[in-house]
């Protein structure tokens, strides 16, 4: 891979900051084709045609990855395609608030997740559904936020998964201080050792946050890993304008590793998040992963993807989804029938009914819980409004009106 | 200065010792450092220089390197990684160099640090303490002099607090630290050092809790309430006006958030007269909410409407200017005049 030193300072006038006002629909489209690969630098285990890639470096981190092991990894990412399409379909119904779509970032998310262990803790940010899920989140739980009957309802510690963080990254310097907290304590050092994940976007690569976090991180040797999901859009914005250069490239101005990996190869992201997490528990972290993949869908229901990108980005990057070529590596080594891929479907199908009987049916918040856990110690000026609202409701009830 | 107080690695501490703001601050985060070996400090310069108002001195000297961090040049960063340590089980105290740095904080400190516990359901706490040295009257450059404080009593989830004397300032950074909610502690600067208010500490026994208010001077005539740096001025203006035959009681705030105004409510229906100090600019600030809340609770007890002795509605001005800009004795003094001849 071509290392900084490499690179020659454009003249003035010439680099791409000296143009980048306003890109010609041209140059968006240029970006497009460069960013289309990810480059000979990405790290793959799987092509989009399901031929598994030996690689002297991470073969190591997936030898466990049996047929069975690797029918697991597909059965996660089919349910949580499934549920995700249900979600989004729900949304359309005027059930849930709004939805933030995982669609084509399954093996990302599958694939990074399932490198955790129990006692390492993720931070996400609020697209990581999958992640949820191979935390062992309960898709359920995940639904209230998006019904906005709460803002999550986890139990974060007990699934080693920190509640959604909406603003922009924000979670990465929460992140490094838990990270911090683990080393402080002894908890790195060995192969036993503990780790950090924090989950963010290409859009989020801008935020100073970010930046600190790095900072913070690279300087108290914080067994953290960045995993950045570059799916080439934050929101309407491009990733040539969050960046110059590659966004893994970013590691080395910090001082620690950065490496790129196709993120729709969830054998390719479960090996290299092993690998950065084993560097972590052995006090070498932290590493950035970017996982090159692509939003497939909206950035939420709310947002209209026809106005900002070209039609046929999305049939290069269906070629290269990340479920079907698990599928057609299954099949074509004779590792699953078709008998089990209908039972899969079969499986998903049910989930995402019971998922959707499930937000139907979930209660309303009562009304005190506005008032609820906003200290962990009371506050009397907050008691008393509580007491006169509750008072002035129980007004209604009385009036029959309730 | 103080006289030099034994650490306790050295010996005991004695109960009773005469202290400035600053040293009891000092003083008060070190018992809290002993207390419970899961509080660390964070900060600019916290460590081998003590802070730039030496508040931490000493600290990392006897705790060591990981328990008072020297932190890289980022307030977001502090703040931001406090609320992490904070997760994992720490209870970290942020230092702010500077109240008008704390901007860059702002994100952290509204959207994650005041939050959490809520978003949560109450499963995470978040028992961060951000110290905020605030205030004028130093004669400082532009952002050294300000008070920001009405903007974080705004956000729910945070607690906000000032200490306007020694024996408050051991004993509620104590209590901050202890308390599980995350505390915005609010530190006259101007007072840090002044000699006049060194006082004798009684470090055995608290004076109080920390979310309550306090009367500091009785009187019948008129009520004066304020907090933080402006405390001894409402003190000394009630010393001149006794002097003149009239008796003003002042109360010392303490708590901002949540604010404690039963003995301000209590104080105004007898006296039927209030002035609210305070160094804050006064539109939508700490004295606006209490003239509402007292002229709701104590209309009928009120001989004059609530006048209020503040800062101005313009940037902190060149601090050749402070002496105007800041409610000193005789703007506190002529502001009870109006109140008492309404």
């Amino acid at each position: 891979m071509p290392s900084p030193e490499q690179w020659t300072h454009p003249e003035p006038g010439e680099g791409p900051a000296a143009q980048a006002a306003q890109p010609s629909r041209e140059q968006v489209i240029a970006g497009l084709r460069n960013t289309d690969a990810g480059g000979a630098e990405v790290t793959q285990l799987l092509t989009p045609e399901g031929e598994r890639i030996a690689s002297p470096q991470f073969d190591r981190y997936i030898s466990d990855i049996d047929p069975d092991a690797l029918r697991g990894l597909y059965r996660d990412m089919v349910l949580v395609r499934r549920a995700d399409r249900e979600a989004n379909a729900m949304q359309r119904q005027g059930q849930l608030g709004i939805w933030v779509p995982l669609l084509g970032q399954e093996a990302a998310q599958v694939g990074s997740g399932r490198a955790l262990r129990p006692q390492d803790m993720a931070f996400p940010s609020y697209r990581e559904h999958g992640v949820a899920y191979t935390r062992g989140v309960d898709f359920k739980e995940l639904l209230g936020i998006f019904r906005c009957t709460d803002h999550g309802g986890w139990d974060f510690q007990a699934h080693g998964f920190h509640p959604y963080t909406i603003v922009i990254g924000n979670q990465v310097l929460n992140a490094a201080g838990y990270a911090m907290g683990q080393k402080f304590e002894g908890k790195v050092g060995d192969d036993d050792g503990e780790a950090t994940i924090v989950y963010f976007g290409d859009g989020a690569t801008s935020q100073g946050d970010v930046h600190e976090g790095f900072v913070w991180a690279a300087v108290y040797d914080a067994p953290l890993v960045f995993f950045c999901q570059n799916n080439q859009w934050a929101i309407s914005e491009p990733t040539e304008r969050q960046s110059r250069l590659p966004l893994y490239q970013r590691a080395r101005g910090y001082g620690f590793p950065g490496i790129r990996v196709d993120g729709n190869d969830v054998l390719a992201c479960l090996a290299v998040t092993r690998w950065a997490l084993e560097e972590c528990r052995h006090g070498n972290g932290p590493v950035l992963i970017e996982a090159f993949t692509y939003r497939m869908d909206a950035h939420t229901t709310t947002d209209d993807p026809t106005r900002y990108r070209l039609s046929e980005e999305l049939e290069v990057w269906k070629h290269k989804d990340p479920i079907e070529r698990v599928r057609v590596h299954l099949a074509r080594n004779g590792y699953a029938d078709q008998a089990w891929f209908d039972q899969i479907q079969a499986e998903a199908d049910a989930f995402a009914t019971d998922l959707r009987e499930f937000c139907f049916n979930m209660p309303e918040p009562p009304p005190e819980r506005v008032f609820a856990n906003v200290y962990a110690e009371s506050s009397p000026v907050l008691d008393s409004q509580r007491d006169e609202f509750l008072s002035y409701l129980a007004g209604f009830v009385e009036a029959g009106e309730r | 200065m103080a006289a030099p107080v034994k650490s306790p690695v050295d010996g005991a501490v004695p109960a009773v010792q005469k202290l400035t703001i600053g040293k009891a601050l000092n003083m008060g985060l070190r018992a809290a450092m002993e207390a419970d070996d899961k509080v660390l400090i964070l900060g600019e310069d916290v460590g081998k220089l003590g802070g730039v108002f030496r508040i931490t001195d000493g600290l990392q000297k006897d705790f060591g390197e990981q328990r008072v961090l020297d932190t890289p040049l980022a307030e977001s960063g502090i703040i931001g990684t406090a609320v992490g340590l904070a997760v994992r089980g720490f209870r970290p105290v942020c230092e702010i160099q500077f109240e008008g740095f704390i901007f860059p904080g702002f994100d952290q400190i509204s959207s994650q640090l005041a939050k959490l516990h809520y978003r949560t359901q109450g499963r995470v706490k978040v028992p961060v303490v951000v110290r905020v040295p605030y205030g004028g009257g130093i004669g400082a450059v532009e952002h050294h002099s300000e008070s920001p404080e009405s903007l974080f009593a705004h956000i729910a989830g945070l607690k906000v607090v000032s200490c306007s004397n020694p024996t408050d300032a051991y004993w509620m950074i104590q209590q901050a630290v202890a308390s599980d909610d995350p505390v915005l502690f609010f530190e006259p600067k101007r007072l840090y050092h002044n000699g006049q208010l060194k006082s004798e500490v009684d470090t055995t026994t608290p004076p109080g809790p920390l979310f309550a208010s306090r009367v500091v001077r009785e009187g019948t005539d008129c009520t004066l309430v304020a907090y933080g740096p402006s405390v001894k001025v409402c003190i000394d203006a009630a010393a001149a006006a006794a002097e003149e035959g009239r008796s003003l009681e002042v109360i010392d705030l303490r708590t901002l958030s949540p604010l404690d105004l039963a003995p301000v409510f209590e104080s105004v229906r007898r006296t039927g007269r209030l002035v609210a100090v305070s160094e804050a600019p006064s539109e939508s600030s700490i004295t606006s909410e209490i003239a509402a809340r007292v002229q709701q609770e104590c209309f009928y007890s009120l001989e004059a409407p609530v006048l209020r002795a503040t800062g101005f509605d313009t940037p902190y001005p060149p601090s050749k200017l402070e002496e105007h800009y800041l409610p000193d004795l005789d703007r506190v003094l002529h502001t009870v005049d109006r109140a008492m001849g309404w």
